[in-house]
């Protein structure tokens, strides 16, 4: 009866208890199956906390050195995080090993009183006396917003042409069919290189993820497109079409339902896949040479000869990033294939 | 007997099919023609785009690089325009573009590149001549140790007879396909050639060292292939090895290897003849997409290692902005590339008789 009375007059208490309640209903329902889940599918899990530390780390890293005093003489730059443009840190210090390493070597001798501090130069500077900490924090971010538009771009424009071609069928879907069976054996990176090239400009970073959408999405439109095919086969696609069910009704009440971890699938693959691209290309020094991106970093690493500088925390800190996020992308689609696709469950 | 009646009386039935018809869609229905047609097909879309691109944006490849020369060697630019303009004659630029392009697609035809810019007595043909040899040894042995090797891992992976503790080496076979072959490079170059200094870290040859057929030089190119090649191996293994180790246990799952098992016959012979033989097929699938994925990921290792393949040198072509010489380097990757699907595509239903292509 109480229940029945409705919210008015209820005690704090009791509110409270009934929130408890909900959120206990909630809990069993909506997040405990998410954690048996995730036991069943350790890849995923795994993955997905890779890449979430590795975004924790960049989104705390950039609050926290953004508050940081400039070691510059520049007083345009007020913060600590835009030293990553060249000459922000003082001249003097350039090819410096991390601070916190007190055992490394010198490359270049400084005097004791302007030697940084334990916490300076966290990831070292390099030839241009760039603080790699920031430049690496800013790089992380512009590499997987790469990443990110090609990613959303190419499963967009797959997702809507395999729907054209394997709903409708007749012209549209030889015509989409022939367009991606040739985009396929066509390597995307070299039209890239070839589009960037007479461009002439540098590419920002989400014109190069729009350029990297503009060859990859044959990919995930083959993924789904197979998908779609075998889905409008199913019983109750034709159920629903006899039934007067318009054909926009079906494609997302009826199709998209099954479709998710499809595209998701071919969503991750499709970043990962632009990831590697971007790299190439920036590495090719056909980035955007004022961006600090990852790729670009790769390009000063093998412009300036760092490994044979011995200049060890040029690459290695953006390479363990590059690392993370490919291993990590691999593992969720590794995880969204197991969930995707049951009959892969472990066998063995 | 009311049928045939029916038969004769039909007078659609009693029409010849049309012999040219009759042919054509036979030829066209073909799987062989199709697939030929669809190799056509690619390298003319992708030459035509190369093609239209640079006409789009209007810029001038020959006078772009001139300026360029000029820029660096401080001459005066008097007699720029007349020079681009006898280069652009040369070169066939200054025709419209109808005939340009009628003019590209037949040099195409003919696999003629023109002449490089940077280097303008050469050929593009003889550049990418001497810089393929170098490529196509590097890539012809990684392909194929990287097949043996993963296969083999892939295999012993999914085979459920396996000892227990092979499975603890697939998660570091996972991570190392996820890595790009040039980060692998780095780490590799480091490690070998900067601290151990076991191995040379630049180059196919030590500089000063003539290439010539005697068994010293022939040593000194292998060990300058080996970091190289190891970064291109280590990713294309784990590529293989996921494969054969889905293959794998998909197979186990066959009635003939229950059949196989119920014979008695021992394992390891279930294991060779049973089940690698049948899952060793797809994996020939998997060769045509590791083509590309190798090719342009070796575009970056050779880069790195200075390894004066394609890739290094359609690198230093980009740094001058040699135009033809990309063109050319781009539309020779991309024709064996589709060469080489193509002829995999073709030769898979004699390797895999389940496999027909019907006529439809």
């Amino acid at each position: 009866m109480a229940r029945a009375t409705g919210t008015r007059n209820l005690t704090m208490g009791t509110r409270a208890r009934l929130a408890r309640r909900r959120w206990g209903v909630f809990y069993q329902e909506r997040i405990e199956p998410i954690f048996l889940y995730g036991r069943r599918n350790p890849s995923l899990i795994v993955g997905l906390a890779m890449l979430g530390t590795l975004l924790l780390f960049t989104v705390i890293g950039l609050l926290g050195y953004a508050q940081l005093e400039p070691h510059t003489n520049d007083p345009s730059q007020n913060t600590r995080l835009d030293a990553y443009v060249s000459g922000g840190a003082p001249v003097g210090d350039k090819r410096l090993p991390p601070s916190w390493c007190t055992w490394c070597e010198d490359i270049v001798e400084l005097e004791g009183d302007k030697k940084p501090t334990l916490f300076q130069y966290p990831m070292g500077t390099d030839t241009q006396s760039r603080d790699l900490f920031a430049t690496n924090l800013r790089g992380i971010p512009l590499t997987l917003g790469t990443g990110l538009i090609a990613g959303l771009l190419s499963v967009g424009i797959g997702t809507v042409t395999a729907f054209v071609a394997a709903y409708y069928r007749g012209l549209p879907d030889v015509l989409i069919r022939l367009l991606t069976d040739v985009g396929i054996s066509i390597p995307g990176l070299l039209i890239l290189i070839i589009i960037r090239i007479q461009l002439g400009t540098e590419l920002l970073w989400w014109q190069l993820g729009a350029g990297l959408a503009a060859v990859g999405w044959v990919f995930s439109s083959r993924t789904v497109r197979s998908q779609v095919l075998v889905l409008r086969e199913q019983p109750y696609v034709e159920i629903a079409r006899q039934s007067g069910m318009s054909g926009l009704a079906i494609i997302f009440r009826e199709m998209m339902p099954n479709l998710i971890p499809y595209i998701t699938a071919s969503f991750v693959a499709s970043v990962a896949g632009a990831i590697l691209a971007s790299i190439g290309l920036e590495a090719l020094g056909l980035g955007d040479f004022s961006s600090p991106s990852l790729g670009m970093t790769v390009y000063w690493v093998i412009q300036f000869g760092a490994i044979t500088l011995g200049m060890w925390w040029w690459w290695l800190f953006p390479l363990a990033f590059i690392v993370i996020i490919f291993v990590s992308l691999f593992l969720i689609s590794a995880g969204l294939d197991e969930w995707s696709n049951p009959r892969l469950r472990r066998q063995v | 007997m009311t049928i045939r009646a029916n038969e004769r009386l039909n007078p659609a039935l009693d029409a010849r099919p049309n012999p040219v018809l009759a042919f054509v869609s036979a030829f066209f229905g073909n799987f062989i023609v199709q697939r030929v047609l669809l190799f056509l097909l690619t390298v003319w879309v992708a030459a035509t785009v190369i093609f239209i691109l640079p006409r789009l944006t209007g810029q001038d490849p020959v006078k772009e690089k001139l300026l360029l020369e000029a820029q660096r060697g401080g001459s005066v630019q008097a007699g720029m325009n007349e020079m681009a303009q006898e280069y652009s004659a040369r070169l066939g630029l200054d025709l419209p573009i109808q005939e340009q392009y009628i003019n590209y697609i037949t040099d195409l035809a003919r696999l003629d590149f023109g002449y490089s810019i940077a280097y303008f007595p050469r050929t593009v043909n003889e550049i990418i001549l001497d810089s393929i040899v170098w490529s196509i040894g590097l890539m012809t042995v990684t392909l194929f140790l990287a097949f043996v090797l993963g296969t083999g891992a892939g295999a012993l992976l999914g085979w459920s007879r396996s000892p227990g503790w092979l499975s603890y080496a697939f998660m570091p076979l996972l991570t190392l396909s996820a890595i790009p072959q040039y980060m692998l490079g780095l780490v590799l170059m480091f490690v070998f050639a900067i601290i151990l200094n076991w191995l040379p870290f630049f180059g196919a040859y030590s500089p000063g060292n003539l290439p010539e057929w005697s068994l010293s030089f022939v040593l000194d190119v292998l060990r300058h292939a080996i970091l190289p090649a190891l970064a291109i191996l280590f990713s294309a293994v784990g590529f293989w090895a996921i494969g054969m180790r889905g293959m794998m246990i998909n197979t186990q799952g066959e009635d003939f290897m229950i059949q196989a098992d119920a014979k008695g016959l021992n394992g390891a012979r279930i294991f060779v003849r049973y089940a690698i033989r049948n899952a060793l097929l797809p994996q020939v699938t998997g060769l045509a997409i590791s083509f590309g994925t190798l090719l342009t990921g070796a575009v970056l290792v050779e880069v790195l290692f200075q390894y004066p393949g394609l890739g290094n040198t359609l690198f230093y072509a980009i740094r001058v902005s040699d135009f033809f010489q990309i063109t050319g380097i781009v539309m020779t990757i991309i024709i064996s590339l589709a060469m080489a699907t193509m002829v995999i595509d073709l030769i898979y239903p004699l390797i895999d008789p389940r496999v027909k292509y019907t006529q439809n």
